[in-house]
């Protein structure tokens, strides 16, 4: 197992400094904005994800909340890779992730981007779950949002 | 367990190099090193006599017990009930209806919750715990509060993780009806003053549960000088196998107490009018027990004792009092716990790591840590961090393994520059 592999200069730099952080409020610009909590029972990992929507698309996003580097550094390159896009985008989006993080053979697709960085993770099965929850609690927000709109 | 112990004091009697030896599973390589286990208050390891004795029982002596007339089921409850034995002799109880084997310290707290707590207490009551308890000293009473209506109290900690004692005193009172106190505390290794707890609960009429899950493999624990209405501990923490513990209780209070759970084993008679339970211990271990995990049990006390529990503790004082002052020489390395009287445990964060890295890190050199919140949120939440690491001793452990994890600290602070 490499550590360097997992370790990368973008996720550290990721983790120390982390990019869309902070809460996205209601009055700020106007539109609501959506918003879920992911907590990890078992590390104690928790972050808050703030989606404000334009239609179908992801107008702003930001997160807050405390974790280790790697769940820390995939919320930050997370928010930067799905800012501006369409839902559907972001769904294939975290599937290319997903896959990226639990199959040994993925090789990292161009439309990846910056989260090709997370590729070191699969060596780690442990560490797994650190990279998804800021996915799982997008989603959960998009979700909650297409149910019942919670605003902030 | 006084961690009051120079790390420079007298040399070594105690010879952990040959302990060693007696755990197969140590000579293992992780990730290409040889492996350090620094987390035996999560799990210990067992040993070959542990290993062999189970071994010797599955291949000659398994049958159902206390049911056949057959050879080996007699063979079968002769040895579990030699392991109760093995038990009672360990805890210095009365007599061997004072020990109900269980599955470990949770079970043994679910049991008195459920069997003592609640058919008793009521709106008014009050059950008394600290804040330093792990979450199966805390969730069981909780649901008996949601059962009864009575009211869960919460006696303090201080900064370095000690109980503040006053504040636990004023909180007894009247309606005090039960404490339940670590001996020792899991995310910190405090020690707490349980014989002093112990006094005072009675002296207000409150029956005590001791939660040892920490203290047996560190202490010679006597139920009788402790004077504990209840005492509780896991097989797996004191190198016994898993799914095996003690519930220790006094025969009074046990003998009045309803069953817990129903089924064979249990009864005396059955019929479809009335049924009859069994006597103590019987009346509270329904169904097939884990009889081998008893004999494996009945082992790692034979084993613990022939170590001699008061030489481990000396040892693991003096590698908790070395590892103390190497990792306070780390930059950004804060200890979290500092308690006057510790077993065992050295809890800490490193500035800029979460506790999660650092445990990842530390394995990819070969050194098993536990990082998180040690299922006690609440101790995790007064110090305002999410997780810390978590290195524990066990009578295994060695000062090269302080070493290696010290090396393993320097390469973490590396890898995050």
């Amino acid at each position: 197992m490499d550590l360097k592999e997992l370790y990368r200069d973008v996720i550290l730099d990721h983790n120390r400094h982390p990019r869309n952080f902070g809460r996205l409020e209601s009055e700020d610009r106007g539109g609501e904005v959506l918003h879920a909590d992911g907590h990890n029972p078992l590390c104690g990992d928790r972050l808050s994800v703030y989606v404000r929507l334009n239609g179908e698309r992801i107008e702003d996003i930001r997160f807050e909340g405390s974790g280790c580097a790697i769940s820390t550094a995939s919320a930050s390159l997370m928010t930067e890779a799905v800012k501006g896009k369409e839902r559907a985008a972001v769904a294939r989006l975290f599937d290319q992730v997903h896959r990226l993080l639990t199959h040994h053979d993925a090789t990292p697709d161009a439309a990846l981007g910056k989260l090709a960085a997370l590729s070191g993770v699969h060596e780690f099965p442990a560490r797994v779950k650190c990279a998804t929850l800021s996915w799982h609690t997008l989603n959960a927000a998009l979700e909650h949002g297409s149910a019942t709109v919670s605003t902030e | 367990m006084a961690a009051n112990v120079s790390p420079f004091s007298a040399p070594e009697a105690y010879d952990a190099a040959r302990v060693r030896r007696d755990f197969p599973i140590l000579a293992t390589q992780v990730n290409g090193h040889p492996l350090v286990y620094l987390d035996s208050a999560a799990s210990s390891q067992r040993p070959l006599p542990v290993l062999r004795a189970v071994e010797d029982y599955e291949t000659h002596s398994h049958a159902n017990v206390h049911r056949g007339v057959h050879a080996l089921s007699q063979a079968a409850t002769s040895a579990f009930e030699g392991a109760r034995e093995r038990a009672r002799r360990f805890l210095n109880a009365r007599s061997i209806r004072e020990i109900i084997f269980v599955r470990g310290t949770t079970e043994a707290i679910n049991l008195v919750a459920q069997s003592y707590a609640r058919p008793r207490f009521g709106p008014g009551d009050e059950i008394l715990i600290s804040a330093l308890e792990h979450h199966a000293n805390i969730v069981p009473w909780q649901m008996v509060c949601e059962q009864t209506g009575c009211t869960l109290k919460v006696a303090p900690i201080n900064r370095r993780g000690e109980l503040l004692y006053e504040e636990f005193e004023e909180l007894l009172g009247p309606r005090t009806r039960l404490v339940a106190i670590a001996h020792v505390s899991n995310a910190l290794g405090t020690v707490l003053p349980v014989k002093r707890i112990v006094e005072a609960a009675h002296a207000h009429g409150a029956v005590v549960l001791v939660d040892g899950a920490q203290a047996v493999p560190h202490s010679r624990v006597d139920v009788r000088a402790l004077d504990a209405d209840f005492y509780a501990f896991s097989g797996h923490k004191m190198y016994a196998p898993t799914g095996i513990g003690v519930l220790y209780g006094r025969e009074e209070l046990l003998a009045a107490m309803p069953p817990w759970q129903g089924g064979g084993e249990m009864i005396l008679t059955v019929s479809f009018d009335r049924t009859t339970y069994n006597e103590l211990p019987w009346k509270f271990e329904a169904g097939t027990p884990n009889i081998s995990g008893a004999v494996g049990l009945g082992a790692a006390m034979d084993y613990l004792e022939s170590l001699g529990v008061e030489a481990v503790a000396a040892h693991e004082a003096r590698l908790l009092a070395l590892a103390t002052a190497e990792l306070a020489r780390i930059p950004g390395i804060e200890l979290v716990g500092t308690a006057a009287s510790k077993a065992s445990v050295l809890s800490f964060t490193l500035a800029g790591v979460h506790a999660h890295d650092l445990g990842t890190i530390l394995d990819t050199e070969g050194i098993a840590v536990r990082t998180g919140h040690h299922c006690a949120m609440p101790v995790m939440t007064f110090f305002g961090i999410p997780a810390t690491a978590r290195a524990s001793f066990g009578c295994y452990n060695t000062e090269d393994d302080v070493a290696r994890l010290v090396a393993g600290l320097g390469r973490v602070r590396e890898v995050f520059g």
